[in-house]
């Protein structure tokens, strides 16, 4: 395998992680995002920093970043999701430029814009694939359960679900913990991945690029997350040779899958034997609507 | 003031609400006893709904106090009250529209049936088991409901009367001691109305506990309920077996009056 691909691959699989941290929110919670790269960065550094600087071996460094992305996200859910509505949304825009600039001016200890160079390059593809594996394993585990049936529930109304006796405001803030978690361990492995980290690179173009895959593959999917995810990176690189027409098509692709498919590509169906079960109760309900009609 | 007797579980004492300046909800007091099956009735806009939102916790009273099992609820929030075993259901319908009727009660069921974070992100542990369980509960509640052949079904798509009867097993499957039901047979054709009817005398039953329903429709009401509370521009102006109701000149001049004499 040369040396590009197995960097796409990479690549891959770290967009993958970040991508379900940010469908579990978005699309199962129905909460609107648009600085999670302020958790990469959180991870990021907090790996780059740990491994560099107190020589601390790559897991370790990584789950840090993810727990210390989980931290941050905590403190700023619990004053903005107790609120029903886009505050978070707003926040999280404020959020990411915050962490940007934090960084950017963190002296010695960030070194600033400049940024960090030299991090060990922990995530082969062999990292890389491990943690996107396990984390797909524990994400998709998640919302086949009960939580995943409390984070829609709270989605879908969520005066409902609080008369069903669930406390809102806990789901939307554990939703957002994981998701910072997901996103912070992306993060670390990014850092590990180009050795070097700069503020700028987790600025709101990247925050938004993630929110959009996973609105791309269709919200309240998360095999259409990583689906979104899979075509995503790969028109990217595809199309890096005429990189200053990338963003043109990489718009292009999303207005298109906007305007014949809003609900994305996958909708809200998820890939696996239940798929055919939908596809079943899909027709049962064309049958009934028909039904409908005729009573009416 | 209402006396409160040892199988008092609800009681209402002194309840006031504003909407801006306009009482929704003005002094109202009455207590429910363990068991009964009661009615609160009233012409549109007389504040039943807003009674059940009070309780509930979706809105807080201005003034009076809330005593549910002898404990008072006045302040408690939403999913605080519910989990002292009660259960609503709504006016218009309130189902998680694109989750199947099983998903609808199964969300209600796992309240009870629950397992842990760690179980939940693994799958180990009693997961399978207690996934198990809450399916078939669920199931139950659905065939219970009459539901059973269409539990894979999304819920906006069902009719409407099975959409009605879906909320009502989503409120049973929470286990309550107490129902409240907001006009269960709204927008309802005669046939359906009693078959509902037939249902929610069932369940009282069977299960033995409480129900407080609001009801438009006074016929239903009056076969139905023993104990009825009758409200109107947010005052209690009646209340009784249904014989004291029906000859009672206030509600007759405020409610029967009108429409039986049309």
């Amino acid at each position: 395998m040369s040396a590009y691909t197995e960097g796409i691959l990479i690549l891959l699989c770290i967009n993958a992680i970040a991508a379900m941290g940010v469908s579990l929110l978005t699309g199962y919670t129905g909460i609107f995002t648009l600085g999670h790269a302020g958790y990469m960065a959180v991870g990021a550094y907090t790996a780059a920093i740990l491994t560099l600087r107190y020589n601390f071996f790559f897991i370790p460094a990584i789950l840090t970043g993810g727990v210390l992305a989980a931290l941050v996200a905590y403190i700023i859910g619990v004053p903005t999701l107790k609120l029903v509505g886009d505050y978070y949304a707003i926040a999280s825009i404020g959020l990411g430029e915050a962490i940007r600039l934090i960084l950017e001016n963190g002296g010695k200890f960030t070194r600033g814009a400049r940024g960090f160079p030299g991090i060990p390059s922990y995530s082969t593809l062999a990292v890389a694939f491990c943690f996107f594996i396990i984390m797909a394993f524990l994400m998709f585990n998640l919302i086949h359960g009960r939580f995943g049936r409390a984070f829609k529930a709270c989605r879908d109304d969520y005066i409902a679900a609080s008369l069903l006796g669930y406390d809102t405001a806990r789901y939307r803030i554990l939703s957002l913990v994981i998701s910072g978690f997901y996103c912070g361990i992306a993060g670390a492995l990014l850092g590990g991945f180009l050795s070097f980290i700069q503020p700028v690179m987790f600025d709101m173009m990247k925050s938004t690029e993630i929110t959009s895959v996973v609105v791309f593959g269709g919200l309240g999917s998360m095999s259409g997350t990583l689906l979104g995810v899979i075509i995503i990176t790969l028109v990217t690189e595809l199309f890096r040779p005429i990189s200053q027409y990338r963003m043109l098509i990489y718009g292009l692709i999303l207005v298109t899958i906007m305007v014949i498919r809003p609900e994305g590509i996958l909708g809200q169906y998820e890939f696996g034997p239940n798929i055919f079960k939908a596809l079943k109760a899909r027709a049962m309900e064309k049958y009934s609507s028909k039904d409908n009609r005729k009573t009416k | 003031m209402t006396e409160i007797s040892d199988n008092t579980i609800l009681s209402l004492d002194h309840l006031t609400k504003y909407f801006g300046g306009v009482p929704a909800v003005n002094d109202i007091s009455f207590s429910i006893e363990e068991g009964e099956l009661a009615g609160l009735i009233g012409p549109n806009g007389a504040g039943k709904t807003t009674i059940f939102n009070l309780i509930t916790g979706v809105y807080h009273p201005d003034s009076g106090k809330i005593f549910f099992g002898g404990e008072d609820i006045t302040s408690l929030k939403t999913y605080q009250a519910i989990g002292k075993r009660m259960a609503r259901t709504f006016q218009n319908l309130r189902l998680f529209p694109n989750s199947t009727a099983l998903e609808n009660v199964m969300v209600a069921v796992q309240q009870h049936h629950s397992y842990s974070f760690g179980e939940a992100v693994t799958h180990l542990g009693g997961w399978r088991k207690k996934e198990k369980e809450i399916k078939a509960r669920s199931m139950n509640i659905l065939s219970r409901v009459g539901l059973e052949q269409r539990s894979e079904q999304k819920a906006r798509t069902l009719p409407y009367g099975m959409q009605r009867r879906l909320e009502i097993g989503r409120a049973l499957a929470l286990e309550p001691k107490f129902l409240f039901l907001d006009e269960p047979a709204a927008g309802m054709n005669p046939e359906e109305v009693n078959d509902l009817n037939a249902l929610i005398i069932d369940i009282h039953r069977e299960r033995k506990f409480t129900i407080l329903v609001i009801e438009h429709h006074m016929d239903v009401v009056m076969e139905i309920c023993s104990h009825i509370i009758c409200m109107n521009f947010g005052n209690k102006i009646a209340e009784g077996t249904p014989v004291e109701i029906q000859s009672h000149p206030e509600v007759l001049k405020a409610y029967l009056g009108e429409e039986v004499d049309e």
